[in-house]
């Protein structure tokens, strides 16, 4: 079977489900693992409530997403992960959601709490109202190994997980992550949409990357319903997003001064976060950028008169970054904490599918807005940074990098859009075209945003899908400790930084 | 002794003093950091507030827990407010003094410690036995560090008794500079680790799994919790003054010398501050080659002494 034989899609492109390629389920297995084997990307592996599975393989050096659906003939299937540790979540996840077994999956336990939706046989025989985390964990024994418990309630205002360290002493030698608190059923709230609530729904699937899923959303319901969007508004749409990064990544690279008790950059950062932040309500009236976007445009174009207010303002926030990021990468203490702490090898990395910031930071060269140019990012592409070590200080450098690429397209894009004239409202969109297939990726700044909607005969979702990069990252951060001291746990997990509502939708 | 202080008066403002003014001392450390940062920061009298709001509110006790829970607070203020009779604030002449208090004074501290880890480990989590693993080891290596700069001090001025010890003329004169210059050193990082202060343990930090001494009181609350934040601030007092004693003028007035004696605490409380805001925290399997060198600076100093 070549890998030829799966439908090519472009990102964003939407193509007739009828014409994706429904194979029988060994060379459907034998598609993906030769995909993977050629250097593809496992972006996405879901069932449908047929018996159904569809994986997106994405070739990052083509710019292409490769497309292949399957039907079971029995809830169960010989399991890809022994061959493809990629898939590893996305079949324990469709277990759950769909009870469809697979068999010999090496790690084979729940991912969120929830029975399977379409009435399936429970693969772990639970009862209805089992609480999240309650499973067989990881154990090490032996009498000088003890057990570290942390979560899901944190001393810090974060968002619920549940961590189970397996410790010799001060050295952690297996974490296991254990998540699903967050879980609201967002994807199984969406099949039927769109409805009223369908955008809020997308939009807030991670709460800290609202364009990106936002953005990702309205692209599958442009490319189900064929409406192309304005040259203007992908231009906004790209400063909302690089703005999200701006905000996030000084964000973060002041929490993780913080982490280390390095006081200068994570006081400074945690102010400077709020311009990015500000700069955001500026362009659309919410800090967070929520209902900046609407499938189709925008809900506010952002007028001459507001972006030439704003690039100022830009130019001011980017050279106080720049001075308080600036004092972490000259204080020694600093960098000693940063390059010691929770290397993750690349060659893992990459068989685990790692992608953004996580990925870069292992010398994997990935971007969405590169490999697979959406928007903006075709014309004005941004500059990909990469480092090579893997460890908390790459993970950080990475971010460094980013917010002068951001703040280079944000110049450029804000200048522009001063001198053009603004745009009027979008017109509502038409109807979704039926039984039709559309995957969209954007680069959020934690990476990469997958959404995945397929139609049904009447145009309404028939399947939606939403990958978040916390998805795949995850188990990189399980990773990243072994080894390692237990108590750089929370420099490493901030370095990750990865979203649990995202992972828990 | 010289000065219109008597001797009620000064052992009585000595206790005012152990009694009142340390939550002050963390209060400055914080302003002090605050301000390093561009922030406001809480108000300098903060732990004072928070100490009267622990006391009015009730205390949660786990059901694991034992009288041990308790012991460990209860020790902490008790073996400071001794300690702190022991150790001369300035050149006042401590309320206590014998021949050997030296000793005990290191050992009150021990024994406030040994409780502390026990309330720890009363609490039966996880999370406290490791921090009382790490409080256990680290101070095992500040110890040394404290007595063998009791022995370069005692060598030099041939007393075992805090008060002549410290305050003996000529200490910071002659061949005695360079050894109190090492011995200072060595408490300097004794004064951090003993503290909790960054580099060796963040204070401030919300994260269990990096903290040493903080996550053994994670479990306290209420009033416990109130005689643990008086009982760390009061450790800053008087520890603090050991440190700054040796350094402070001899004015040959009472009211002076505790004014002195207050303005170099205040100095003392304002480096912590600086060194907190200009450095990040040590890796943990650092903090043992930190305390070492305190260790050999202190060792140096009473080497350089016997020969």
């Amino acid at each position: 079977m070549s890998p030829t034989a799966l439908l090519v899609l472009r990102n964003g492109q939407a193509a007739p489900l009828r014409e994706v390629p429904d194979l029988p389920p060994a060379a459907f297995r034998e598609a993906v693992l030769e995909g993977v084997r050629d250097g593809r990307r496992l972006a996405c592996l879901c069932a449908e409530s047929d018996r159904r599975l569809i994986a997106v393989l994405a070739d990052d050096g083509a710019g292409t997403l490769h497309v292949a659906r399957t039907r079971l003939d029995e809830p169960r299937y010989p399991s890809l992960t022994p061959d493809c540790p990629q898939a590893h979540l996305f079949e324990r996840e469709l277990a759950e959601q769909f009870g469809i077994v697979p068999e010999g999956h090496p790690w084979f336990k729940p991912v969120r709490s929830h029975r399977p939706w379409n009435g399936a046989a429970d693969p772990w025989d639970r009862p209805a109202d089992l609480p999240p985390a309650v499973m067989d964990f990881y154990r090490v024994a032996g009498d000088e190994v003890h057990e570290v418990a942390v979560g899901p309630v944190h001393a810090g205002v974060i968002e619920p997980g549940h961590f189970r360290f397996q410790c010799h002493g001060e050295t952690v030698f297996h974490l296991e992550i254990a998540l699903g608190y967050q879980h609201r059923g967002i994807e199984r709230a969406l099949v039927g949409g769109p409805h009223p609530l369908t955008f809020k729904m997308a939009e807030t699937a991670a709460g800290d990357t609202t364009i990106a899923h936002a953005w990702a959303h309205c692209r599958v319901l442009e490319g189900l319903s064929g409406v192309q969007v304005p040259a203007r508004a992908d231009r906004v749409r790209g400063v909302a997003l690089e703005l999200e990064r701006m905000a996030n990544h000084v964000g973060d690279l002041g929490a993780l001064s913080g982490d280390v008790g390095f006081l200068p950059t994570a006081a400074f950062c945690g102010r400077i976060r709020g311009d990015w932040l500000n700069l955001s309500a500026e362009g659309c009236g919410s800090r967070l950028g929520r209902d900046w976007l609407r499938p189709g445009g925008l809900r506010q174009d952002l007028d001459p008169l507001r972006a030439e207010r704003m690039l100022p303002r830009v130019g001011r926030s980017w050279l106080e970054t720049r001075d308080a990021v600036e004092l972490l990468w000259g204080a020694a203490s600093v960098m000693i904490r940063f390059d010691a702490a929770g290397r993750l090898d690349p060659v893992q990395a990459r068989e685990i599918g790692l992608v953004g910031v996580a990925a870069r930071a292992c010398g994997i060269d990935r971007d969405v807005r590169r490999d697979h140019p959406f928007g903006p990012y075709g014309a004005h592409p941004v500059k990909v940074a990469l480092a090579q070590s893997g460890n908390v200080h790459s993970r950080a450098w990475v971010r460094w990098e980013e917010l002068a690429a951001s703040t280079a397209f944000l110049s450029a894009a804000l200048e522009d859009l001063a001198g053009s004239p603004g745009d009027p409202k979008p017109d509502p969109l038409p109807p979704l075209a039926p039984e039709r297939l559309c995957v969209a990726l954007t680069e959020g700044w934690r990476g990469e945003v997958l959404h995945l909607g397929i139609t049904d005969t009447a145009g309404r979702f028939a399947r939606y899908k939403l990958v978040d990069p916390s998805f795949h990252n995850w188990f990189g951060l399980a990773l990243a400790l072994r080894g390692e001291q237990v108590s750089d746990f929370p420099l490493c997990n901030k370095s990750f930084n990865l979203s649990y509502c995202g992972h828990d939708l | 002794m010289p000065g219109p202080l008597v001797f009620p008066a000064h052992v009585a403002l000595h206790l005012l003093v152990a009694l009142l003014l340390p939550p002050l001392v963390p209060g400055l450390i914080a302003k002090v950091k605050a301000r390093m940062a561009g922030r406001t920061g809480p108000p300098v009298l903060q732990l004072y507030h928070d100490l009267a709001k622990l006391a009015r509110k009730e205390a949660v006790f786990s059901r694991t827990t034992t009288w041990v829970f308790l012991a460990g607070p209860v020790a902490t203020v008790a073996a400071g407010l001794v300690a702190s009779l022991l150790v001369p604030f300035g050149h006042t002449p401590a309320p206590v003094a014998f021949e050997g208090d030296a000793v005990l004074f290191a050992y009150l501290f021990g024994l406030a410690r040994f409780l502390t880890i026990l309330s720890a480990l009363d609490t039966g989590s996880s999370f406290e036995g490791m921090g009382a693993a790490r409080e256990a080891a680290f101070s095992a290596l500040a110890e040394p560090a404290l007595f063998l700069g009791f022995a370069a001090l005692a060598k030099a001025t041939a007393s075992l008794s805090l008060t002549p010890m410290l305050l003996s003329q000529g200490l910071a004169a002659g061949r005695l500079t360079g050894p109190l210059i090492l011995v200072l050193a060595a408490w300097a990082i004794v004064y951090l680790a003993e503290n909790s202060r960054i580099p060796v343990d963040d204070p401030n930090t919300h994260l269990e799994l990096t903290m040493i001494h903080e996550v053994m009181v994670l479990d306290h609350s209420g009033r416990p919790l109130a005689l643990v934040l008086y009982g760390a601030s009061l450790k800053l007092v008087v520890l603090g003054a050991l440190l700054i004693d040796p350094l402070l003028p001899a004015t040959g007035r009472g009211w002076l010398d505790w004014l002195v004696f207050l303005g170099g605490l205040g100095l003392l409380a304002v480096a912590v501050g600086l060194v907190e805001s200009a450095t990040a925290r040590f890796r943990m399997t650092k903090v043992p080659q930190f305390l070492v060198a305190g260790v050999l600076a202190s060792a140096f100093a009473f080497l350089l002494l016997l020969v």
